[in-house]
């Protein structure tokens, strides 16, 4: 990715340092020739031109257009996290970095990765905005309060890269930095290796019971909540007839602002959780529920997944209907 | 300068080098300075009161320079940078430069120009500077107590549950300055539509003119949003309220669409000005009418509109929908089209021209080098994959700083030393004033070129502390600002020199086109004009060597 | 550009009260435009949580009083009519009548501050005020809303409808100054432009609350619907 940014990075260079130049030469050169002396009292007045007008309008157009489509399609290939991503919890706060891997290990202001593996930030905030930045892969995002953020990148070489807080968020802001690691395949797995700490998944599923999500989010269609098994990805009819995909931030939303999308055929009974959970336990919430797959046993916590299946899930309101029409009327 | 006063029939015959009757000297006690309704009187107190808070912007900027000379932050505490960045911030756009080219060379020009004897309002125009004096006091008030490090974004829910110092007083102090804004704008659209001179039709009117109907357009309708959002986030940090902050369910992105409204147009407030100032001294110093007159004016209309609508770039990241992001990038890059027009259409008006070299000219030249860099440098933003690594980056500090103080800080000298002579009869020494021109170029180029490099490498903005491989280039920046400081400093002693010893100039020292050069006197009467002027001729009517005119095809 | 004889009510700037007046006029109409964009901020945030959180604002909204938000918009929407009955008399030179229908409307102007003063010192009186402790009973919330929605509707609701009595208060000073150059007969049939810029700045302060009415009052009879 930093080759790809890099490479649109350069085109504007070229346009910007052709144009700068360009015109600067021509400015020079005419001020030289005209200027003024006894032989070149009176100017030569010329009212202008409309072909050069439009000719001047019609090439920066072209240009800009190309850096149009070119950030475009980079930024899109940017937001699309391929599939075989691996998930590490971030959360911000004044003023250090929390990380949580996939198995359960934590970290504070380092984070290691592995190298040539594609990486999914999932990122809260637990104050004000922070922003994530890895100046060396190219990568950035804010990390707002109130709303769950996401970003991928995949690192190419192994070693020690700045990590910087880039959003302005008080007195220690320049010292909210830290590093990251990237380490071969096999280092890493070693690296994570003999950690006993808890999965986010698994901290999901018991915040899942523990918080009493479970009562109403049956794994059929008889509770009082939408079922969330199989429920990430899938495409869900609000009421009022809108749809919304049941991504990340839907799900974070759900939890914490549950009014906001209410799942057609549901009541808007569910509380916020806002308070109730942390940052970072919202975010194991949202990645359990993302866990539980209709066939129960993929997923990337097979065990927790089956076991917990019938419980079903979490949250907020929302949610919901998955494939089957929705049961109870509309209301 | 020469002061060739060849055949000028426009003017008065027996016009004098030094107009003894003028409105410097139209009374002398306080209250006829400070309760006059004179649009230049009130020009010239606007003239003490942003080179006052110039140069209290410039101090906190000195403090921010030092402290970047090495990585720790040995120099000031971590509370203490923030502060004082937010105060450099707060003062210079706020303070310095929104009102710089509008409130002192458009309230002196803006009437002169169009052949009216004041503008519409007076007691409007000078309530105006009153609020923004009294702005001016409470932020002041604000920044003796102590400051406040909030940025001059004021960000939520950063300024409004976490920051500590004044903040709810100078968000009322930026509140007043606003509505000063406002009217001085309004004043200026109900002057350039009712007042000008018969014979003065929107196609003959100077581009300084037009730039600055555009610019007014911009001051009425941005300003008051950002008052209300400001005022917001006031109350929600004062009384403790929810509007914007998650932890009521308020939304912070609501906050920034709302500061971005006014706040990006506001950046075209400070240069639109500026490129008004350019198109009226590149004319004058070729002796030339402006290659593409309408092309030109138009262009500074389309900016004023565009830029309405190019808010959320500034807010690719924060997890707004990509469809809004494509939409803003989209337009934002639609903007640099009639920016490019403008640049163009200026240096085909060298062609053929006499050129001469004179500081204002200087000053030209410098800005035509230091806005093509900075407004091609704005391309690298719209680009959305690309501005996911250069956001709020050094590189954005970079282009920022080149677009408002070389774009509009250079556009305002070349102003302030054209029309000199308009405003004292006086001249000021020429050789320094181009010295000063040329260091001001070469400072402001190396203090924020090494800015560039810094964001490319992913020097983050607002950073007290920073990495070992970033320092050689702050250390260049730092060196380039003592040089930049030393460019701001000649241009004072000049001016100084001028009020104390200047020679007089005459009416038209330029031998410039313009009802204010051609039809007033130096410095002007009180009622700028003996008889209002009949304008019977386009702008820029200079002579011609050839016979033919070219036509306009 | 010759004039007859220079009207006593002729700035020294201008050519002719023709062009003073037009002047006038277009400043007055600008301001009014900024003024829009001032409320526009606010009608924004509106908006954008209404959209988010309908249920906490038809619960805020069902609990504020419609019969006072009714009797204050008839009580506006008549001294706009005063307000233009006043520019009337003074075009007609009529000093008696401007200055009693300037009057009349300063008084409903007033009315109007004195439903609004109870409305608010009851929503008070019950704890409705943000950020302070902000009490709001339970039965009351309808579908999903929660307290601290609701708490977002109220700060919204004192926001604009402060706004809008500040516009009303400024409104009754400007009026009271009108009625005083009136009575000082600086007011004729000949240059009235002061008591035709003040009606449309009134009629400005009317039009935002009929806006206000429906947003603020009547959204909550969805309750019922």
């Amino acid at each position: 990715m930093a080759g790809k940014v890099d490479a649109l990075y350069f085109y504007i260079v070229a346009v910007s340092v052709f144009f700068t130049v360009g015109i600067v030469l021509v400015a020079i050169m005419l001020a030289v020739k005209y200027r003024r002396r006894p032989e070149n009292m009176v100017a030569t007045q010329i009212h202008g031109n409309l072909p050069l007008e439009i000719i001047w309008s019609v090439i920066p157009l072209g240009l800009v257009t190309v850096m149009f489509f070119w950030g475009a399609k980079l930024f899109n290939e940017q937001e699309m996290a391929p599939k075989n991503s691996m998930d590490i919890l971030v959360t911000g706060k004044k003023w250090m970095w929390k990380f949580q891997h996939a198995n359960g290990k934590r970290e504070i202001n380092v984070l290691h990765i592995p190298v040539n593996k594609p990486v999914r930030l999932t990122m809260g905030s637990e104050d004000v905005i922070h922003d994530l930045f890895v100046p060396a892969f190219r990568v950035k995002h804010d990390v707002m309060p109130g709303r769950l953020s996401n970003v991928w990148f995949e690192a190419t070489k192994t070693g020690s890269f700045h990590l910087f807080c880039n959003q302005y968020c008080g007195t220690e802001h320049s010292r909210m930095v830290g590093k990251v690691i990237v380490m071969e395949q096999n280092a890493y797995q070693a690296w994570l290796g003999g950690d006993t700490g808890e999965s986010p998944v698994k901290s999901g599923e018991k915040l899942f019971t523990s918080l009493g999500c479970a009562t109403c989010h049956l794994s059929n269609n008889a509770g009082r909540g939408p079922v969330l098994v199989g429920i990430a990805g899938k495409s869900i009819e609000l009421l009022g007839g809108a749809k919304v995909v049941a991504d990340d931030k839907y799900l974070y939303e759900s939890i914490t602002e549950p009014a906001a999308k209410i799942v057609t055929g549901y009541q808007p009974i569910m509380p916020t959780f806002k308070g109730l959970a942390t940052e970072e336990q919202v975010l194991q919430l949202v990645a359990y529920v993302k866990s539980l797959k209709a066939d129960s046993t993929a997923g990337p916590a097979p065990a927790e997944a089956g076991k917990s299946a019938p419980v079903t899930a979490d949250s907020p309101t929302t949610t919901a209907a998955t494939a089957t029409p929705a049961p109870g009327g509309a209301q | 300068m020469e002061t060739t006063m060849e055949t000028n029939a426009a003017m008065p015959a027996e016009s004098p080098l030094y107009n003894k009757r003028n409105y410097l000297n139209n009374g002398y006690s306080l209250r006829s300075w400070f309760l006059t309704v004179d649009h230049k009187r009130i020009a010239l107190i606007y003239l003490a009161s942003i080179t006052f808070f110039f140069i209290l912007g410039g101090f906190f900027a000195m403090l921010v320079r030092l402290e970047l000379l090495t990585p720790k932050g040995d120099f000031m505490t971590s509370d203490g940078y923030n502060r004082a960045f937010t105060m450099h911030g707060i003062m210079m756009i706020f303070f310095f430069l929104i009102p710089s080219i509008p409130a002192v060379l458009g309230n002196f020009l803006v009437p002169l120009q169009i052949g009216a004897k004041d503008l519409a309002f007076p007691k409007i125009n000078l309530l105006s500077w009153y609020m923004y004096i009294g702005g001016g006091a409470l932020a002041l008030f604000a920044m003796i107590n102590g400051g406040i490090d909030t940025t001059w974004r004021f960000y939520t829910p950063y300024s409004t549950g976490h920051a500590s110092g004044y903040v709810v007083t100078t968000i009322l102090g930026l509140f007043l300055m606003g509505f000063s804004s406002i009217f001085t704008g309004l004043n200026f659209i109900v002057t350039i539509h009712k007042m000008r001179a018969p014979g003065l039709t929107w196609f003959r009117l100077p581009l300084f003119i037009w730039a600055m109907y555009a610019t007014s357009l911009i001051q009425i309708l941005g300003t008051p949003v950002v008052a209300i959002t400001l005022s917001l986030a006031a109350v929600e940090k004062g009384l403790k309220i929810g509007i914007f902050d998650p932890a009521y369910g308020g939304d912070p992105i609501l906050f920034q669409h709302l500061f971005w409204f006014y706040s990006h147009p506001a950046v075209y407030i400070m240069i639109l000005p500026a490129m008004g100032i350019i198109s009226e001294v590149i004319s004058c110093f070729s002796r030339k009418v402006v290659f593409g007159y309408s092309f030109v004016a138009i262009s500074s209309m389309m900016i004023a509109v565009i830029g309405f609508f190019v808010w959320g770039h500034h807010m690719f990241l924060t997890g707004q929908s990509q469809f809004a992001g494509l939409i803003f990038a989209a337009l934002s890059f639609l903007v640099a089209i009639p920016s490019a027009v403008k640049t163009f259409n200026w240096t085909a008006t060298l062609y053929k021209g006499s050129i001469s070299f004179e500081a204002p000219m200087l000053y030209v030249f410098g800005f035509l080098g230091v806005f093509l860099i900075g407004g091609l440098t704005g391309l690298f933003f719209p680009a959305l994959g690309l501005d996911r690594h250069l956001h709020d980056t050094y590189f954005v500090v970079a282009h920022f700083h080149y677009i408002m103080v070389g774009g509009a800080i250079m556009g305002y000298m070349a102003g302030l030393h054209f029309w000199w002579p308009k405003m004292f009869g006086k001249k000021y020494p020429e050789g320094l004033a181009q010295a000063g021109a040329v260091a001001t170029f070469i400072g402001f180029n190396l203090t924020f070129f090494p800015q560039f490099i810094l964001g490319y490498m992913g020097m983050p903005r607002h950073y007290h502390e920073y990495v070992p491989e970033f320092q050689f280039l702050h250390i260049l920046s730092t060196a380039g600002a003592s040089v930049l400081a030393i460019g701001y400093l000649i241009p004072a002693i000049c001016f100084g020199w001028s009020l104390l010893f200047g020679e007089p100039t005459g009416p038209n020292p330029w031998n410039a086109k313009g009802l204010e050069w051609e039809k007033s006197l130096s410095p002007p009467p009180t009622e700028n004009f003996s008889e209002i002027p009949v304008v019977t001729e386009e702008a820029y009517n200079y002579p011609d060597a050839e016979a033919t005119v070219v036509t306009r095809s | 550009m010759s004039h007859g004889h220079k009207s006593e009510f002729l700035a020294h700037h201008f050519e002719d009260l023709e062009q003073q007046k037009e002047s006038a006029a277009l400043g007055m109409w600008l301001f009014l435009c900024t003024e829009v964009l001032f409320f526009g901020g606010l009608f924004c945030c509106y908006a954008y949580y209404k959209y988010r959180f309908f249920d906490a604002f038809i619960s805020g909204s069902h609990h504020l009083d419609i019969k006072l938000g009714l009797l204050n918009t008839a009580v506006l929407i008549t001294s706009s009519l005063t307000m233009a009955l006043a520019v009337h008399a003074a075009q007609k030179g009529a000093r008696g009548r401007t200055s009693l229908m300037l009057l009349l409307t300063i008084a409903l102007a007033g009315v109007f501050l004195v439903v609004k003063y109870f409305e608010w010192s009851t929503k008070f009186h019950h704890g409705i005020i943000p950020g302070h402790n902000f009490q709001f009973p339970a039965e009351d919330l309808y579908g999903g809303a929660t307290v601290k929605t609701v708490e977002i509707f109220y700060s919204l609701y004192y926001c604009m409808s402060g706004l809008h009595g500040i516009h009303v208060i400024l409104g009754i000073v400007v009026i009271g100054w009108l009625w005083w150059i009136n009575q000082k007969g600086r007011i004729t049939p000949e240059y009235n432009v002061p008591v035709e810029m003040v009606g449309l700045y009134w009629h400005f302060v009317d039009i935002i609350w009929i806006f206000l009415f429906p947003l603020l009052y009547l959204l909550g009879l969805h309750v019922h619907g």
